[in-house]
């Protein structure tokens, strides 16, 4: 393994231009793909130019604060060991099947969520899913990646096309139809579903009330309470309430969505790029266990990878943390059992030196 | 509201484990005990001495945090990590000067001690403090310890070149004004001494 000090070398450019630039990189290749992926606007919807004017202006907030994340230098550690674990030549099938199997476990099921609290993993879940749902349907809609025409000779027949070209068509009237017009509705419920169990478990987890704060907690909730239900209306609108307020209800769900992606590079809903990190992680530690391991200086033990170790004396360095003892050792080098061990034995020490200075000795 | 702070007294744990017991019951982190209990030297003594976070002004286990997972409320207390941000990388538990967080591996999230938040930020002690009988762990105010206790609180530590400054006080000689690691010689423990068929404290903690 090489050295990690060649990703915590000090980087030249200030950390906000760099930000600025992967910021403006990311919200520049989002233009391209609406530009390419609706063949020059041919395909784009100009009723959806609000939602996906939001859509770039969130890329450009997502790729400033990831790229500012990762000027962390433990952060970088890791995405630099991570990347170099997972691509190496020799394990590189091995990795993508385990990678299948982590994406399955953490990102499909979450089961470590569900391993929390099973009443949190429900509220995640229903959540998690219900905007992947409505994300995977709503944002190639407004970018004009897909579209949907009435076939030419037969009304009764919708035409389904992605970058233009021809998905397949299908019957009005048909199971499969009502559930691609109702799929934003069915995704909304699962948010409703989600919501109202985190609501729940808000509502009667003393420890939630004690460290929740309305910023990271609520809003997020509300929002997507707010995103689900002027959605909701939009489809009760038409179909029980002749269109009535159509127009309004329309434009009050329109800026719930575009305050939610304004919000998304600030706020709780950044953990969902900063999560799949999870995966580096999990291949760090899986190459580290099956290296050499570091021994406690002071009891023997073995207490982490030594791979580990030196990375992360490389971090303590970048960040200025002086764990160097005068007898040469590293502070690094001593276990967490033995750490404590030791403050209790300074403790002795303080005392036995204030004993013998009474006594005179 | 009057300003109560924590103090630790090593020497005053009698080892009943009644922090460890009563730190579960804890409703920010229930039915998981964050509070350490170490038996120091098995062999030679029957001392042990609990750990709880010393809640660092600038806490290192933040500063390595790779997930800006963990977070200082306004009133100085170090909170166990951000549940969405947390990637279970451990830079934390291996970095803390004072060998406080825990992995839990079962939730792939680092825990530790929050000082019972739900109870101590509305005034209340936190659970380790309310039931130690031995004031090895006592959470009051700085002018009843004072008053009370030989030595004096501590709150400034010094690991090799690294200074840091806690919430959490330890209580030391008169005179001290700082706890320096470098003070004791840590020596590697010998690992070839005969096997103790007596050593109840081993017994104990392989029975856990």
């Amino acid at each position: 393994m090489t050295p990690a000090r060649n990703s915590l070398r000090q980087p030249r450019l200030s950390d906000a231009t760099h930000a600025m630039f992967w910021g403006l990189a990311t919200a520049s290749l989002l233009i391209l793909g609406i530009l390419t992926g609706s063949r020059g606007l041919r395909d784009f919807d100009p009723a959806l130019v609000s939602y996906a004017g939001a859509a770039v202006l969130s890329g450009f907030g997502i790729g400033y604060r990831y790229a500012m994340w990762l000027r962390r230098p433990p952060t970088r550690l890791y995405w630099y060991r991570g990347w170099q674990i997972f691509l190496a030549p020799q394990k590189l099938l091995s990795n993508l099947a385990h990678l299948a199997r982590i994406a399955w476990n953490t990102i499909v099921l979450q089961r470590f969520i569900e391993r929390r609290s099973h009443l949190r993993w429900t509220a995640h879940w229903f959540l998690a899913w219900g905007c992947i749902l409505a994300a995977a349907v709503t944002f190639p809609l407004s970018f004009g990646w897909i579209r949907f025409e009435t076939a030419r000779t037969n009304q009764e027949i919708y035409r389904a096309f992605m970058f233009g070209i021809p998905l397949g068509s299908f019957h009005l009237g048909t199971p499969f139809a009502e559930m691609t017009f109702d799929i934003l509705d069915i995704a909304a419920v699962m948010v409703l579903i989600g919501v109202f169990f985190a609501l729940w478990r808000r509502g009667h987890d003393h420890g939630a009330w004690s460290v929740q704060q309305f910023s990271d907690d609520m809003l997020p909730l509300i929002l997507l309470f707010a995103i689900s239900t002027t959605g909701l209306f939009l489809t009760v609108s038409t179909h029980l309430m002749q269109g009535i307020y159509y127009g309004f209800l329309s434009q009050l769900h329109a800026v719930t969505v575009i305050f939610t992606l304004l919000y998304l590079p600030f706020g709780k809903f950044f953990h969902i790029f900063q999560r799949p990190a999870q995966i580096g992680v999990n291949f760090y530690k899986q190459a580290g266990a099956s290296g050499p391991q570091a021994r406690c200086h002071r009891c023997g033990q073995e207490f982490a990878s030594r791979m580990h170790i030196d990375d992360l004396k490389s971090v303590q360095a970048a960040l200025g943390i002086r764990y160097q003892l005068s007898n040469g050792l590293h502070y690094q080098d001593i276990c967490a059992a033995c750490r404590r061990k030791n403050l209790a034995l300074t403790q002795d020490g303080l005392w036995k030196s204030y004993d013998n200075r009474l006594r005179g000795n | 509201m009057i300003r109560r702070e924590f103090f630790i007294d090593y020497s005053r744990c009698i080892g009943c484990r009644a922090c460890v017991q009563a730190c579960a019951e804890c409703d920010t982190h229930r039915g998981n005990s964050m509070i350490h209990l170490e038996t120091i030297e098995r062999r030679d003594t029957l001392q042990t001495a609990p750990q709880i976070c010393m809640h660092c002004d600038d806490p290192v286990c933040a500063r390595v945090c790779p997930a800006d997972a963990i977070k200082k409320t306004p009133d100085g207390v170090v909170q166990s990590s951000l549940k969405p941000r947390c990637i279970a990388c451990s830079n934390c538990v291996v970095s803390c000067p004072f060998g406080v967080p825990k992995y839990m591996a079962e939730f792939e999230q680092m825990m530790k001690c929050d000082m019972c938040y739900d109870r101590s930020s509305i005034g209340k002690k936190p659970m380790c403090a309310t039931v130690c009988p031995s004031g090895a762990l006592t959470y009051t105010t700085m002018e009843e310890v004072q008053r009370t206790r030989p030595g004096i609180p501590v709150n400034s530590w010094k690991f090799g070149g690294e200074e840091v400054t806690t919430k959490v006080h330890v209580m030391v000689p008169r005179e001290t004004t700082r706890v320096e690691i470098d003070l004791i010689q840590i020596q590697p423990t010998p690992q070839a001494l005969p096997a103790d068929p007596y050593d109840v404290a081993l017994m104990l903690e392989m029975a856990q």
